[in-house]
């Protein structure tokens, strides 16, 4: 099952065995298919030049699978090159319940911050892209399966913040198994903490746009996921409140297949539009100089 | 009382009482003077009540916070309001149970009453759906709540709900764009909001009409991000360390209040809500004024400005990560 399976994430246990693993396409090779050269799609078998995959966004050239990307790479294929300012790095997680379950959440924070370079599991800050400036926060799923604590919660709502007083539009790329209970309730309460920033932003006129990737689950999409003014998602990527066993369980019913997929969503109205991702900054571009973002020449202010 | 469900702690208590019962009876059939012997057992009754409920554990916090006959939302409203009308539905197609709001006053003060609502029974349950709210819940409580602000009526929430519903209509109709639209609309309102969690608050289905001015819990409810028992079979990979995990996730009144995302505790009547529903009542009915006094004295920008602050300061973090 690798790595890339989250062992302290809400509602997620089931879909990691539905989708046998999809390992995070990174610029860094690692050793998921023998030497690194090469990449296996976990949908059509298909086996391709690693260099090849990485040129076509991470999406299977035979079957369009989205290979899973992490947020370095996802900033590089949203923003004009160097244009990227990040925010509030040094924001770490602290402990604040001393929480252990079969191991401490020190030593799982720990073990992420090691595996990923980053502090917790978003990463924020300003950038553009074909020139326009937005303040864009991308959630890592390879830490702690991208779940929101304090900190997520924090340079969230900083980001909003600085936005709102900047007047720029925010893109947030969710990629989630929802709230972190590790920090119990404080958790939660970033929900909350983060809707209200949104408010702010919303009440200046600005435009959110979440972009929800594979997995956008539980407290995530019960409050920014779904808040945007537009909702874009990426194919196939699972976006749902409750958990599929947790729901099968209940009805003792058999769900549909697509059940809590992009797809599934848009046919209920749930999502605005469907981007593939090569087809991704492109979009949003367009969607922003739609919505008469102006381009931001050359030196951006340092936040 | 009428029969009622026994938690296995509360024993030892009912054992004294049928012991008082039985010289009760005994002094009314014979002349005997058991005055004396019935204070003595009566005030050890008391001490072991109070011995026994200063102390739960947070698994049996659950079980009092879960009790059936603990006191529910319509319980409170029909103990705090002589007047009351309710009203439904979300005008999306749906009214939700499970999920309740309406008119009446506070004091003299007409205010919006809504909460979660559970049944007593099996029956009543399936009814109330266990008191997990559906999207159209979280509806009809938003429509509500605005209706109120443009009324100027004052919001009084009641949390008490294991969850919002997990169910395919749940998420078809979209169970998290229901709780993330109140998340960020309950910012918005212009009269106070002061939210109680009476029983158990459970998650995102809590916190959806949770967004509060004021948090207030009564002492033996609990607040959770994940319920124990999906926490410990989840961390744990083992179900039954619910109360491990209970213990870990810091979910009593106190603890919620130390981590500040309690604004006040109110007593419950010794042996619990469940033992004492009419005093529970009065306790409730004082916080619930002295708090919305303090807030009725904020114009609503204050109130707003205030409300957006409290949220912003929770959570716990290193502004130095070091390197
Ligand atoms: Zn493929």
């Amino acid at each position: 099952m690798g790595r890339f399976l989250p062992d302290a994430v809400s509602l997620l246990d089931w879909f990691a065995d539905r989708r046998k693993s999809a390992p995070a396409v990174r610029p860094i090779q690692d050793t998921e298919e023998g030497d690194g050269l090469w990449s296996k799609c976990p949908t059509c078998s298909q086996v391709v030049y690693r260099k090849d995959l990485l040129a076509n966004a991470s999406v299977c050239a035979g079957c369009g699978h989205h290979h899973r990307i992490d947020s370095q790479e996802r900033l590089r294929l949203i923003l004009d090159p160097g244009s990227f300012v990040p925010m509030d790095e040094h924001l770490a997680p602290g402990d604040p319940l001393a929480f252990r379950d079969r191991r401490a959440y020190s030593d799982r924070l720990r073990d992420s911050q090691r595996q990923t370079g980053l502090r917790d599991a978003v990463v924020c800050g300003q950038g553009r892209i074909d020139g326009l400036p937005l303040a864009i926060g991308v959630m890592e799923f390879r830490f702690m399966g991208g779940s929101m604590g304090s900190v997520v919660g924090e340079k969230l709502t900083r980001l909003i913040e600085a936005a709102t007083a900047s007047g720029w539009p925010v893109l947030i790329v969710c990629a989630s198994g929802g709230a972190r209970m590790q920090e119990g309730m404080l958790s939660l309460m970033q929900m909350a903490k983060i809707s209200a920033a949104l408010e702010r932003h919303r009440q200046a006129r600005l435009l959110y746009l979440p972009l929800l990737t594979h997995p956008t689950t539980g407290g995530v999409t019960a409050s920014f996921a779904m808040l945007g003014d537009l909702i874009l998602a990426e194919p196939k990527a699972l976006i749902g409140f409750a958990g599929r066993r947790v729901i099968e369980q209940t009805l003792r019913e058999k769900l549909p297949d697509d059940f809590q997929t992009a797809e599934y969503l848009l046919d209920h109205g749930f999502v605005d539009v469907i981007v593939p991702r090569p087809k991704l900054r492109e979009t949003l571009a367009s969607l922003l100089r739609l919505h008469g973002v102006q381009p931001q020449p050359e030196a951006v202010a340092t936040p | 009382m009428a029969r009622r469900l026994l938690l296995e702690f509360e024993k030892p208590l009912v054992d004294l009482e049928e012991q008082i019962d039985q010289i009760r009876q005994l002094a009314r059939d014979s002349e005997v003077d058991v005055n004396q012997q019935l204070q003595q057992l009566e005030t050890l009754a008391a001490r072991r009540r109070e011995e026994i409920f200063g102390s739960l554990t947070p698994a049996q916090k659950i079980q009092v916070a879960r009790h059936p006959q603990r006191p529910s939302c319509l319980d409170f409203v029909q103990l705090l309001s002589e007047e009351w009308i309710e009203l439904h539905g979300d005008r999306r197609g749906s009214d939700d149970k499970a999920l309740v709001a309406g008119l009446g006053r506070l004091g003299s003060r007409p205010v919006l009453f809504l909460g979660h609502q559970k049944g007593r029974d099996t029956k009543e349950n399936v009814a109330r759906n266990f008191g997990m709210a559906s999207p159209g819940g979280y509806r009809k409580a938003l429509r509500l709540m605005q209706h109120a602000d443009r009324f100027g009526l004052p919001i009084i929430a009641f949390i008490d709900t294991p969850g919002a519903y997990a169910g395919r209509q749940a998420e078809e109709l979209g169970q998290g764009e229901a709780i993330a639209v109140n998340l960020r609309d309950m910012f918005a309102l212009s009269v106070p909001v002061i939210a109680t969690v009476i029983g158990e608050g459970g998650s995102g289905g809590a916190l959806g009409i949770g967004v509060a001015d004021r948090l207030l819990m009564f002492e033996h409810s609990v607040y959770t991000v994940a319920s124990p028992e999906a926490c410990a079979s989840i961390l744990w990979r083992d179900a039954a360390k619910a109360s491990e995990a209970a213990e870990a996730l810091r979910i009593t009144s106190r603890d919620l209040l130390q981590l500040g995302v309690v604004d006040r505790v109110i007593d419950e009547p010794s042996g619990g809500n469940h033992w004492a529903p009419v005093k529970a009542a009065d306790v409730l009915r004082q916080a619930l004024e002295e708090t919305l006094q303090e807030l009725l004295s904020l114009d609503s920008e204050t109130l707003r400005r205030q409300r957006y602050e409290k949220y912003r300061r929770i959570g716990h973090l290193l502004e130095d990560g070091g390197g």
